[in-house]
């Protein structure tokens, strides 16, 4: 079986060709984007890139809109305003081709619990039109990869709370995406299970290139070198890597100066 | 296989899976109707007369005559069980899973409708086949007549079922569904008393039954079952299939429907 070509063999849209860096479209470039629930500005002129094979930290408290703004990455609604595009391809006039490019963990777990980690992956295989042979050996690569082949025929249900996130990672790179997007994926894991998910992702970005967006709250998983958009109350207040912001003193003291004390 | 029925494919095989892991969900779908088919049905019988009207040919029992009834009770309580399983998707955030998939929407939502459709064409089988043992026993071209039939009847229930899901925010107003949708759909319908008997008792409680599209959905069943096809029930199945699911693709879509108002998390 061929693993499914997305409709309308597309290229990706002329400006972010252009914005390109590193001889392809950026992983990801969000532009202007703004989106209102009713009364509420969940997002305001939200702009910023994830260059290709980057690690990127959006990072913002409980209700700062990265969720707002992952939905709106992935499609679950359309923004009010602005622009995104994925690997080149833009998330409203080529919903196929964005999607197809994108692995995603959510933050809520999303592994059906009476299902085997197995069925779970062949699910989301094919999702993105994955079968047979195709898909069983991929299955067995990402599993692999997160550590996890001896639990391939385990219900999901009996999986820690650090097997499953690894196991939603591995379900979101089945498809070999370009971007990696992680909704604070360590939310209630412990600080070993936390470590492991985090040296995994990093892993493979050194490894196969992976760019990803990795939103969290916790300053300690992020590196003096990592990429990191701060996003508060639906704005974005710094786009600049963790030492420069965090300068002579700590990325929490920058971050609390830059929110005013996060309120 | 292309990537498409590879797509459908699996969103079958997951309902079947979740079916088969829910065995007290398949005993619960079995045992609702084969109460009405050996008690109700049984008391019934001797206080309510039938005259032949087609699709029947000579005077029926009152069980043959509530078996399609009971038939479509299975499609429409499957439908509002995976209308109730959409919001509990929701809830826990599985949903999530299949709309990131890259195909369209409609592609989606419609895969996983048909998938429940067939879960639920099962039951009714299961059912026919007790019902036989009991004694009601159509024609036998009729178990293959009726499978168009069951299908078409559960995508449109399957179709309101989604839609309803559309408009849940949370699962414990899925109650709400129970009382204002699922039992006046069933008691105002063809499903237990023909509408002949209805106009008998009360004309506007006839001409409720006559426009509920669930009546419509029982006699193409009836029709069928009896190797025929009764045309006003199907073209209002088809009408109302066309509504429903349009109504449906509109309130999942990303840039309308009530999708749009809902906050971050809620998906």
């Amino acid at each position: 079986m061929q693993a499914w070509t997305p409709r309308t063999a597309g290229r990706p849209t002329a400006t972010a060709e252009a914005g390109a860096m590193g001889g392809g479209p950026a992983a990801l470039v969000v532009e202007g984007v703004s989106h209102r629930f009713g009364a509420v500005q969940a997002l305001d002129k939200v702009s910023f890139r994830v260059e290709r094979g980057a690690f990127c930290a959006l990072l913002g408290l409980n209700g700062a809109g990265k969720t707002t703004l992952f939905s709106l990455i992935t499609r679950l609604y359309d923004s009010t305003s602005g622009r995104i595009t994925v690997a080149g391809f833009d998330a409203r006039r080529q919903p196929g081709q964005a999607l197809a490019r994108l692995g995603v963990v959510f933050q809520s777990r999303a592994l059906d619990g009476d299902l085997t980690l197995r069925q779970n992956l062949s699910y989301h295989a094919a999702l993105h039109g994955i079968g047979g042979r195709a898909a069983r050996d991929r299955i067995a690569e990402v599993l692999a990869l997160v550590g996890l082949s001896d639990k391939t025929g385990a219900r999901a249900a009996t999986l820690s709370g650090g097997q499953q996130r690894r196991a939603e990672i591995a379900r979101a790179l089945l498809h070999r995406p370009q971007l990696l997007l992680l909704d604070e994926a360590t939310a209630g894991l412990d600080v070993r299970a936390r470590a492991e998910v985090l040296a995994l992702v990093r892993g493979l970005i050194a490894e196969r290139g992976v760019s990803t967006l990795w939103a969290t709250h916790i300053f300690e998983e992020l590196a003096a070198p990592d990429h990191v958009v701060v996003l508060h109350k639906g704005r974005v207040l710094a786009d600049a890597r963790a030492a420069d912001l965090a300068g002579a003193g700590t990325l929490a003291q920058a971050f609390l100066d830059l929110t005013g004390g996060g309120a | 296989m292309t990537g498409w029925s590879i797509a459908f494919a699996g969103i079958a095989r997951r309902e079947f899976l979740r079916f088969t892991r829910q065995r007290e969900r398949f005993l619960a779908a079995l045992v609702r109707p084969l109460v009405w088919l050996f008690i109700f049905a049984a008391g019934f019988r001797a206080v309510l007369g039938l005259s032949i009207t087609p699709p029947y040919k000579t005077y029926v029992l009152y069980e043959v005559y509530v078996t399609p009834g009971l038939c479509g009770m299975i499609l429409l309580f499957s439908g509002m069980q995976s209308s109730l399983s959409m919001v509990y998707d929701r809830e826990t955030g599985a949903m999530r899973s299949l709309l990131v998939s890259p195909f369209p929407r409609w592609f989606l939502l419609g895969s996983k409708l048909l998938a429940g459709v067939i879960v639920s064409a099962l039951q009714v089988y299961a059912f026919l086949g007790i019902a036989w043992v009991w004694g009601v026993r159509p024609p036998w071209l009729g178990y293959v007549t009726v499978l168009p039939a069951l299908v078409l009847a559960g995508v449109m229930l399957g179709s309101l079922g989604l839609l309803i899901s559309s408009a849940i925010r949370q699962l414990e107003n899925f109650a709400g569904v129970m009382n204002f949708v699922i039992f006046p759909m069933f008691f105002a319908s063809s499903a237990l008393y023909p509408l002949w008997r209805m106009r008998e008792a009360s004309p506007l409680l006839h001409d409720i039954c006559a426009v509920n599209p669930f009546t419509h959905a029982v006699e193409l069943i009836r029709f069928a079952l009896y190797g025929q096809v009764e045309p006003l029930a199907l073209a209002v199945t088809l009408g109302c299939i066309i509504l429903f699911f349009g109504a449906t693709v509109f309130m999942y879509d990303p840039a309308k429907g009530l999708w749009r108002g809902r906050t971050g998390g809620a998906a």
